[in-house]
């Protein structure tokens, strides 16, 4: 039984450490864009613009994280 | 005979692009560690670690690449599509501030100099392999998330596990022959390189999954992979100059 704790605790432990580590912005901000998709995605084959702005989304994700690493 | 549009051609060689970059950049490290290794303790015990490690990644792939290839196809785009931007995010976000000076280079023969210090210390065959196992287990890993998300989405875990088999094999040779020449890779380079491979496929298949409709289907794939590199260089070029002055 304590194996089988210690093999679940190691599972989580390898995920936290290879998705959140130490940047837990981006895991956020990835959680919340995909949120968001989701939340609107019965109007997205609607809304043509999305795939423009998404990938700027995603781009803007990536200069958040670089700024808080060089202001550290 | 099917043949496929231009728009899954770009896909595939942008698959087998990632596949390839990103194992030839983990296999570097890895192999570093396993020559470290070999130099200082035994070259038996050494590559004895790297044939378990291999034998165990390979057992995750052909475990696990059925199991995903079977979820429903638009939910496994946004769920693996989720991981690989995260994940792509983090290996760019590394190569960008390594290009702009914010954060030091990967330095092989530093970890060279630290693993046959470490070797040397413990002097046994079991620390040996103990080291070399991690080593290729630890770096095989990302390359396993990598060939397992990316193949089970696009359906072709079989070429992605062979795109990864023919670079490690290309690591080994050339690391066989070129020794401790591995810290001449241009290791940040391959890292750059392989995140606007991940974030580009990952922005795509969650927005596929979500039920975005993306001009051109797959060719939008090169789209992607256009805008993000013009990004990551403009934000390069951005971060760069303040550094020398920090530094001066």
């Amino acid at each position: 039984m304590k194996s089988l704790q210690r093999a679940l605790v190691g599972f989580g432990r390898f995920w936290w450490d290879f998705l959140v580590g130490d940047t837990p912005e981006i895991f956020i901000t990835v959680v919340m864009m995909l949120s968001v998709l989701a939340g609107v995605s019965m109007w997205l084959h609607h809304a043509s613009a999305a795939v423009y702005v998404y990938p700027v989304v995603v781009l803007g994700a990536l200069l958040v994280s670089v700024r808080r690493a060089i202001k550290r | 005979m099917a043949t496929l549009s231009h728009g899954a051609v770009a896909g595939n060689v942008i698959l087998c692009l990632s596949v390839f970059l990103a194992s030839t950049v983990e296999m570097v490290e890895a192999l570093t560690i396993v020559v470290a290794v070999g130099y200082s303790q035994s070259w038996k015990s050494a590559l004895r670690g790297v044939y378990v490690a291999l034998g165990v990644l390979a057992i995750l792939v052909a475990a696990f690449g059925p199991a995903l290839t079977s979820i429903p196809r638009t939910q496994l785009h946004v769920v693996v599509g989720g991981v690989l931007l995260v994940f792509g995010l983090q290996w760019l976000r590394k190569a960008v501030l390594r290009s702009t000076g914010y954060k030091d280079k990967h330095d092989e023969d530093k970890i060279f100099e630290e693993t046959s210090l470490l070797v040397r210390q413990q002097a046994s065959e079991r620390a040996a392999f103990v080291l070399s196992f991690k080593g290729v287990f630890l770096e095989g890993l990302e390359v396993v998330i990598i060939v397992l998300t990316m193949g089970s989405s696009a359906h072709k875990v079989g070429l992605a596990a062979i795109t990864a088999i023919v670079a490690v094999a290309l690591v080994a040779i050339v690391g066989g022959l070129a020794a401790r020449q591995l810290s001449n890779v241009p290791e940040n380079a391959l890292k750059m390189a392989v995140g606007l491979c991940l974030i580009s496929y990952g922005t795509f298949w969650t927005g596929q999954g979500m039920g975005l409709r993306w001009p051109g289907n797959d060719a939008a794939l090169l789209v992607l992979v256009a805008f993000f590199s013009l990004g990551a260089f403009l934000m390069v070029a951005a971060f760069r100059p303040r550094v020398a002055n920090v530094h001066v």
